[in-house]
């Protein structure tokens, strides 16, 4: 678990670390749309080339993306073995029942991959240079026209907030409860599914047990401290857009247009 | 002198349970005095803090603080006086980040964002935290995350800070750096500090120890006058202070020792001018 | 049982970008019989040493000795489950492990793991929550009805029906109050006294080191800088505080005497041998001196 990278976050202090995370996370889903739209070789260079620029500017070692791809690599490969086996079209190299490999399979299945990695690789760059916790910032801030319908943004941020402050506090507390049953001779992923099952009775209901504690504790702290719902509260936290903000904006302007011009 | 918090013939018992928490407690506490609460677990020194500010409401008889009465109605004015630093440094960390938890009770107040940033500034650097404000607080120390929680309190100027077992869960060293602290904010401005506490370093500090047992204040007195119980002091609650020990140890070999209190300063000028008259 | 450390280090995730180490080097005998005690600040891998106690960490480099098992990077995950008995293990707030719904199940919990028979394994819950001073009321009520101080008993209670021949504590007296501690404390120096029992012991309390202890391991930064017995650790106060680990407060004591004038051969540990040097530079009573 813990070789993941994906949704993992590298402090640093580069350009795009230091984007605002509403940016961010746009440019991320508009990236990912449009990469549907390359259909030639060339566009996928481009795509490529965008990728790798931003990689760069986020000063981090290529490696890393790479390894963002590693776990997700049989999903991949399944993929692009469909496309391969079942697309129809163009010369057929080789054919046994029903499977055939063609010309057009070959290409859409590079097309697929090349889709995946795009896809993974930019994914990862977005955790890896923005803290969770400002990326809850820019989903409140971005969902904030939501509140005129009455969803209760505020307090859904507030909720988003405390539960991905004590993600670390839980795993730690996970841990540990492991040990101690470990320690009186529980085996974890071990044995049948029955068996499994069960072992993981003595792990659940000290968990359950202390994060009721936990909220308890933190409710009659956070009431302590003149909490009293989402009304009537300043903010600290505020996101503000700057120029590199608007250089990463034009950016995605810039790509898109090589993008259309390299397509079919 | 003026009484930052009267209480007057207080009772509370929590639903379900077969006997009162509190009974009948009076007290009152002077502005700028330190009082330490001490009982062994159980003995209601928790629900007694909680009672201060609001958190549970009376059974029976009055709460006051800095002269306004405790209602419905006064309970968040109450609230703003007093801050509360509780035991367990992890669960009353409500923020991202350090400077997001110093934040977070100006937030509740609606503060508008440039006093709140001024604020907090002040707070982190009265408590020596200010590098870490961007620090999450899964990388803190025990001792540095009840640092914040005091930060957290300084910011909003309080008169009261009650510290609700707060050096119970920290190690030797954030102990001392928690009560060093406290006595700084103290020497810097009139500041009223209520510590609910086991440790007789902490209780030593105070001006006054109020001893509560099975829910009532069975005494009141000054560290000198409540050390002078000596070994007894463990089943109320409260180590003995090493200069009791060393002395039962000495009575039990013969040696006259005073019957007065002494702390380990004055044991060790009593022994001195005892060791000359060989 | 003798536990060996020879040469081990340990690495955290290791073989990832955020690898980080948290052993280094360590060569050390826990022996059979002995109460040892492991100093040092918070962080400085007090805790990771302790995990390869029971080999629920495998060294990275280096070989950890356990009885006669040889645990090292290579050794596979199964068959540990004797090890595991042997070595009983109480985490810091060990009330945290409690989950049956009685009392007496989640004592017998361990037992069980290790293939006693069900009669037996509640045969020892009621031995061992008289043990630990709860009255036998208790075994068949929900431990989450139980104050803090007593859940703590039942987890410790559950690792000695375990039958262990080493007992592992890891702070096991934070956050109770003076009486709680003391109990506690003398429980595990009358298991240590009179079944035996190997005690290793993570501690911030250097009183209780100089009271039980006869040997001390000091850690910083994942590495064992001084052994020795508590005599010899608390011989250099100087070093010691450098340490930020301080001293027993009969050691602190015996200084101030030392400054004003009182001679030591040594500097006493405890309580009663403080007084004991004291007592012929004082003048006693006539006909009341007992030693």
């Amino acid at each position: 678990m813990n070789k993941l990278i994906i949704g993992r976050y590298l402090p640093g202090n580069s350009w795009v670390h230091q984007l605002d995370p509403r940016t961010k996370l746009l440019a991320s889903f508009y990236f990912i749309a449009i990469v549907f739209m390359a259909n030639t070789w060339l566009s996928y260079l481009v795509m490529f080339a965008g990728v790798m620029v931003m990689i760069a500017a986020s000063r981090i070692r290529i490696g890393f993306f790479l390894r963002g791809v590693r776990p997700m690599i049989w999903l991949i490969l399944f993929t692009v073995g469909l496309q391969i086996f079942f697309t129809t079209g163009g010369h057929v190299y080789w054919q046994w029942g029903w499977l055939h490999v063609t010309h057009y399979g070959l290409i859409n299945g590079a097309y697929i991959f090349c889709r995946f990695v795009l896809i993974i690789f930019v994914s990862t760059l977005l955790t890896l240079t923005t803290q969770p916790l400002s990326l809850a910032d820019a989903v409140e801030s971005l969902l904030r026209p939501l509140r005129y319908l009455h969803v209760p943004v505020t307090e859904l941020a507030l909720v988003l907030q405390i539960a991905l402050r004590f993600v670390p506090t839980l795993m730690d507390q996970t841990t540990k409860i492991m040990n101690a049953q470990r320690a009186r001779g529980v085996d974890f992923g071990t044995g049948g599914l029955f068996q499994q099952m069960k072992a993981v009775v003595p792990l659940l209901i000290p968990l359950f047990v202390d994060s009721f504690g936990i909220a308890e504790d933190l409710a009659t702290a956070m009431d302590a401290r003149g909490y009293r719902g989402g009304d009537g509260r300043s903010k600290f936290r505020v996101l503000a857009y700057h120029s590199r903000d608007w250089v990463a904006g034009g950016s995605m302007i810039v790509l898109t247009a090589l993008l259309l011009l390299t397509r079919r | 002198m003026t009484q930052a918090i009267e209480i007057a013939h207080l009772n509370y018992q929590y639903p379900d349970t077969p006997r009162p928490a509190l009974r009948d407690v009076s007290l009152s506490v002077a502005s700028g005095e330190w009082v330490a609460i001490i009982g062994h677990n159980g003995s209601g020194k928790s629900t007694l803090a909680k009672n201060i500010n609001g958190l549970l409401a009376p059974g029976s008889g009055t709460v006051t603080v800095g002269g306004e009465l405790l209602t419905e109605e006064s309970v968040w004015d109450i609230r703003a006086k007093v801050g509360i630093v509780f035991q367990n440094p992890d669960n009353q960390f409500v923020g991202a980040t350090v400077a997001d938890d110093v934040a977070f009770g100006l937030e509740n107040r609606g503060m508008p964002r440039p006093e709140m940033i001024k604020r907090v500034d002040s707070a982190l650097a009265a408590v020596n935290m200010t590098e870490f404000a961007t620090r999450e607080p899964a990388r803190l120390s025990g001792g540095q995350k009840q640092r914040v929680a005091i930060a957290g309190i300084v910011a909003q100027t309080p008169d009261i800070i009650i510290l609700d077992e707060a050096t119970s869960m920290l190690d030797p060293a954030g102990r001392q750096e928690i009560l060093s602290l406290i006595r700084e904010l103290r020497a810097a401005r009139p500041l009223t500090v209520v510590s609910i506490t086991h440790d007789i370093d902490e209780a030593a500090l105070a001006d006054r120890i109020v001893l509560l047992n099975d829910g009532e204040i069975v005494e009141t007195g000054t560290p000198a006058e409540i050390f002078r119980h000596g070994e007894e002091l463990i089943d109320l609650g409260l180590d003995v202070p090493y200069a009791g020990r060393l002395k039962a140890a000495l009575a039990q070999r013969g040696v006259a020792v005073p019957a007065a209190y002494l702390d380990a300063e004055g044991l060790v000028d009593y022994l001195w001018t005892l060791h000359s008259t060989m | 049982m003798d536990i060996t450390f020879d040469h081990v280090s340990y690495t955290y995730q290791a073989g990832t970008p955020f690898a980080g180490e948290g052993l280094q080097d360590i060569s050390v005998t826990i022996h059979d019989g002995s109460y040892t005690a492991i100093i040092g600040h918070t962080g400085s891998g007090k805790s990771t040493l302790l995990q390869h106690l029971n080999a629920l960490l495998k060294p990275t480099s280096g070989t950890v000795t356990i009885g006669d098992r040889q645990i090292t990077s290579e050794t596979s995950n199964k068959n540990l489950k004797p090890l595991r008995q042997q070595v009983g293990m109480v985490f810091q707030f060990a009330e945290n492990q409690l989950f049956e719904q009685t009392v007496a199940r989640d004592i017998a919990f361990g037992p069980k793991n290790f293939g006693v028979p069900e009669a037996k394994a509640n045969a020892l819950a009621e031995q061992m929550v008289t043990l630990v001073g709860l009255p036998a009321s208790v075994l068949s009520q929900s431990p989450f009805d139980l104050s803090g101080g007593q859940m703590r008993r039942v987890a410790i209670a559950g690792v000695l029906a375990m039958q262990p021949s080493v007992l592992v504590l890891d702070e096991p007296t934070a956050g109770l109050d003076p009486a709680g501690r003391r109990d506690m404390m003398q429980l595990f120096a009358k298991l240590h006294r009179e079944q035996h029992l190997t005690v290793v012991l993570v501690t911030h309390q250097m009183d209780d080191v100089a009271d039980y202890a006869d040997h001390v391991l000091v850690m910083d930064h994942g590495r064992l800088v001084k052994t020795g017995t508590p005599r010899e650790i608390f011989a250099d106060p100087v070093w010691l505080t450098a340490n930020q680990l301080g001293l027993p407060k009969t050691t602190q004591m015996a200084m101030a005497l030392q400054r004003r004038g009182f001679k030591f051969a040594e500097l006493p540990l405890t309580t009663s041998a403080l007084a004991a040097a004291l007592l012929p530079q004082l003048p006693v009573k006539a006909g009341e001196r007992d030693e």
